[in-house]
């Protein structure tokens, strides 16, 4: 049954990528056919998710082929459901903007090629959280790279799209080096690509080869996810991409690599590990969250912005996995499924919540044609919807009561208080402060979101742009509005969220605790140890809505009626112009100042005065930068060093082709002494 | 639920509404005593509510539905948050629903409301109100949790209720002085910090330079400003509630009588009073700080609360 579900999900796919190309010349056709099909394949990966997830065994499909130590082997267990499901989740939303969105394309960009790649990349993506063969995994891995490399590079005739594909495509592939030689590792002590095969040698790797898979891993999968200091390709690729691609890639591909993290580290790796694993993990975790919001706060494209802020979203989820490693090495299982749960908690919510957001940023682009936030501005009179919508998604993101972020950052913090419980002194003062970094990442993506929803929308319009901006088609507004809804319903729904999870971690913690972490009948979230701390954001939502009932009651008891007057706002004696209103770089201004260690920022301005008098100036040119420290310091020493030692080795180039030949012959004569 | 729980909150609600504005009143009348002004009575805060209910309140045209909506907003999630701290009696009904993280999490949705309704007007004050409003919510945040965790291991709960209730009975926490004493001068400078007084901001000046929360909610009028005043009082009476109740919670009704009750709230008021007029004189003793200088007050905080935690182990070994 589950297998046919799934053929009917890959068929809808492959004709998603092929049918379109048979209606030459008929963008729409194209658009409807392409993005029809993505959202039914993810209206059934939806529903093989939840088969998944409710199954008690794992569903394994298996198709032999002739290419040794290579099978096409699918495994569906608890883990991969969880991704499929959040991948299909957030594809279906993605899949009906986009068949709004691309209209923006119709005559630019083929919208056959735009849906062959679109459906080929949701497809990839599902086969990586499934794929149950190493050798297979990694091919569907290089495709789903590649494909979403395509997609960045839509806009190819732009040098910069082109120079943020570049970079992603080495990165990506730096990142895929790791990876396989992490699989290299097993496959050296197992003698099989089969996934099963790994998970049967946990316990048989030695020490030094366990710590060298989790380095490798880390680097590997981590590139792909976008930790500090491995994050430089992210925010130049996923802005550069189409929006819904960066809403894909961004929500949901970046997670691939969580799941590759929580499948090497718990179910290959397994048993006991060292506690600095999780310590390690943890810390990363840390440093990127807060590098992330960081960088994103002095970011004025908004699609960059997103981006940073998804370097922050990996960081809390690595922290709640990383509290997880920690608790799971000093063999506290209870408390490892709560880490777990925490980051795989706040991996669906930012996927939902960023996809949003991306979408959002979509909207304005599409309405606007700019990513300058400095240019938008009043827009949610303009857009009410995508205004409201981007609203929810900003409070989610800045996990504000009783929205889904909420709720998971609420459970890493749990996770870190609960230290207290663990035997090591160093741990129980670095958990602690890694809270209070969290609440101060916290704190500034607030900021940053009041920055822009603020400038984006609020206020008068900043362009002739933002003063002509219509709302978007209304496709583009359900799928918006379709994840707007599951912010809200993820954040008051715990009760129903947290034994999914639960049955995700229990094969990796080894214990259940879905019975120990609600109260009073499923309204209160009370982990593991009830009397430690207890949350319910439904009836926090119960209390809000009362009390906001109350105030305006209050207001209109006190006041009674009254009537409101309308006037502009006070210029101090002159109309207040959009040239008036704080700029987003004003804005962020006193953080930048305060920060300066971090952003070791730079400005130049440059005033051109009369020739009269110096106390007029004709015209003032006003830069401002800051230093991209982790390119400065660890990624061009590391290419000047590489070009360096080109520049070296061009001796030998000698251009003479019998040269070439003593070379070669040179070579077999050495391999040939070597070997024998 | 039973009826009595209700009543508590009801309870609740009406405490915090009703005396919040008496608290303003009482720093007021400290800080123009001491300034050898006569001052107003300590229940002008009332009278200046009701009045400015009564007023006919006036909306900017460039300001969005985000304008008009905030008030409510800041209004219900102040209250909301004060729901989670115990006044008179220890625990309370609504323990359950949140603890710290909660409690801040809460202030912090008024807060984000208030940043955005600064900016709706398209002014330059709302505008600079709220980008001074952001770096001092941001580098007092860390400082509040961590504070408060700091004495939530000491009580091994992180529900404020249950520190609350824990400490007054002495029951199953140990007393340690010194990492008590650090949280609570943390969250003393955080409490100064939070609720805009001086040294880090000025309630009582409308000048371009200084204002930070005065700022933001310049363009509000009428009804609205009436709510944004009372939700600045609920969350002043918060954070002094926090400070009473959770270094020196004694006399707080730990069971359900009359007797008690009236205990508690009597006490409670007679602390609650005591550290307004503590507020008052401290803002009186100094003079506001550059914008630039509030991030050491604050870093102080901070490393204050980190020093609590460290102790906080360190006797333990």
């Amino acid at each position: 049954m589950t297998i046919l579900l799934f053929l009917v999900l890959l068929l809808a796919y492959v004709s998603g990528m092929l049918l379109p190309l048979c209606f030459p010349g008929r963008p729409h056709i194209q658009n409807v056919i392409a993005h029809g099909s993505a959202s039914v394949a993810c209206g059934m990966g939806i529903v093989l998710g939840l088969v998944g997830l409710l199954a008690s065994e794992p569903l394994v499909w298996f198709l032999p082929s002739s290419i040794p130590l290579l099978t096409f082997s699918l495994r569906l267990d608890a883990l991969s459901a969880f991704f499929v499901l959040t991948i299909s989740l957030v594809g279906l939303a993605v899949s009906v903007f986009a068949s709004g969105y691309v209209r923006e394309f119709y005559g630019r960009i083929p919208v056959s090629l735009l849906g062959f790649l679109y459906n080929g990349f949701l497809l990839s993506m599902l086969l990586v959280v499934m794929a149950d063969n190493a050798f297979f995994f990694l091919i569907v891995w290089e495709l789903m790279s590649l494909l979403s490399y395509f997609l960045v590079v839509s806009e190819h005739e732009k040098p910069d799209v082109r120079f943020a594909g570049l970079f992603y495509l080495i990165m990506t592939h730096v990142g895929t080096a790791f990876i396989l030689v992490t699989f290299l590792m097993f496959y050296q002590e197992t003698g099989s690509f089969a996934f099963e095969a790994f998970r049967s040698a946990d316990q048989s790797l030695p020490e030094g080869l366990r710590t060298l898979v989790f380095w490798t891993a880390l680097i590997g999968l981590g590139t792909k996810a976008g930790i500090v200091p491995l994050h430089v390709w992210l925010p130049y690729a996923h802005p550069a991409a189409p929006s819904h691609v960066s809403a894909l890639m961004s929500g949901v591909m970046i997670k691939t690599a969580i799941y590759g993290l929580l499948r090497v580290y718990f179910d290959f790796l397994g048993g006991p590990f060292p506690w600095w694993w999780g310590f390690v993990v943890l810390l990363v975790g840390t440093v990127s969250a807060l590098l992330g919001v960081m960088y994103a706060l002095m970011e004025h494209d908004l699609k960059s912005l997103l981006a940073f802020h998804s370097v922050e979203n990996i960081g809390i989820i690595l922290m709640g996995i990383g509290t997880g490693m920690v608790f799971y090495a000093y063999d506290m299982p209870h408390l490892a499924a709560l880490g777990i749960i925490a980051g795989l908690y706040h991996t669906i919510n930012h996927a939902v919540f960023k996809a949003l957001l991306f979408m959002g940023a979509g909207s304005l682009l599409y309405a606007t044609h700019t990513r300058n936030m400095e240019e938008y501005g009043g827009l949610l009179r303009r857009m009410p919807w995508t205004g409201l919508f981007f609203l929810i998604g900003a409070v989610s993101i800045s996990a504000l009561p009783p929205t889904n972020g909420f709720v998971s950052e609420w459970l890493v913090f749990q996770g870190l208080f609960l230290s207290l419980e663990l035997p090591s002194l160093f741990l129980k003062f670095m958990l602690p402060i890694a809270a209070a970094l969290l609440a101060l990442t916290g704190a500034l993506a607030l900021a940053c979101f009041v920055k822009a929803f603020g400038i984006s929308f609020l206020a008068l319009p900043r362009s002739s742009h933002a003063r002509k901006a219509l709302e978007v088609p209304v496709p583009m507004r359900v799928g918006m509005g379709f994840l707007a809804g599951l912010c809200l319903v993820l954040g008051l729904g715990p009760a129903v969220v947290v034994p999914l999870l639960d049955r995700v971690s229990e094969p990796f913690a080894g214990i259940s605790i879905a019975g120990r972490v609600f109260e009073m009948g499923g309204w209160t979230l009370a982990p593991v140890s009830g009397a430690f701390s207890s949350l319910s954001t439904p009836v926090l939502a119960i209390i809000l809505a009362g009390l906001t009932g109350l105030g305006w009651g209050l207001a209109y008891v006190l006041g009674g009626k009254g009537k409101t007057r309308f006037y502009k706002t006070w210029g101090c004696g002159l109309n207040v112009t959009a040239r008036m209103e704080y700029t987003a770089t004003g804005f962020v201004q006193p953080i930048k100042r305060v920060f300066s260690t971090i952003y070791q920022p730079t400005v130049k301005l440059e005033t051109e005065f009369l020739e009269e008098s110096h106390y007029f100036a004709k015209r003032r040119h006003f830069e401002f930068s800051i230093e991209p420290i982790f390119l400065k310091y660890l990624y061009h020493p590391i290419l000047d060093f590489f070009s360096t030692l080109a520049d070296r080795s061009r001796v030998i180039q000698g251009g003479n082709l019998s040269l070439y030949l003593a070379y070669i012959f040179m070579t077999l004569v050495f391999l040939l002494m070597v070997m024998g | 639920m039973s009826a009595i729980d209700f009543l508590l909150i009801i309870l609740q609600i009406l405490l915090v509404l009703g005396l919040s504005p008496l608290i303003v009143g009482v720093i007021r009348r400290v800080k123009a005593h001491l300034q050898c002004r006569h001052g107003a009575n300590v229940f002008q805060p009332y009278s200046d509510l009701a009045k400015l209910f009564r007023k006919e309140p006036m909306i900017s045209t460039t300001a969005s539905w985000i304008f008009p909506a905030t008030p409510y907003i800041l209004f219900s999630s102040t209250l909301a948050a004060s729901l989670l701290v115990p006044t008179i009696i220890a625990p309370m009904p609504l323990n359950f629903a949140g603890n710290i993280i909660a409690l801040v999490y809460l202030l912090a949705l008024g807060t984000f409301f208030l940043m955005l309704a600064g900016l709706d007007a398209g002014s330059a004050f709302g505008g600079m109100g709220s980008s001074r409003e952001a770096i001092v919510a941001s580098l007092t945040e860390p400082a509040l949790i961590l504070s408060l965790v700091a004495v939530a291991l000491t009580a091994g709960s992180a529900n404020i209720s249950a520190i609350v209730y824990k400490t007054a009975l002495l029951q199953g926490i140990v007393l340690d002085p010194p990492p008590h004493l650090m949280a609570l001068v943390a969250l003393f400078i955080i409490t100064l910090a939070e609720t805009g007084r001086v040294p880090v901001d000025n309630p009582a000046t409308h000048l371009e330079l200084t204002m930070i929360h005065e700022a933001m909610i310049l363009e509000y009028s009428g009804r609205y400003l009436a709510l944004v005043e009372w939700a600045a009082g609920m969350k002043l009476m918060i954070f002094l509630t926090l400070l009473a109740n959770i270094f020196a919670p004694w006399g707080i009704a730990t069971t359900l009588s009359p007797s008690g009750l009236g205990l508690g709230l009597v006490v409670f008021m007679g602390k609650v009073v005591g550290l307004a007029i503590v507020v008052g004189v401290f803002e009186c003793m100094f003079a506001k700080l550059r914008l630039f200088r509030v991030t050491e007050l604050l870093g102080a905080a901070f490393i204050l609360s980190l020093l609590a935690l460290v102790f906080f182990y360190i006797l333990r070994v």
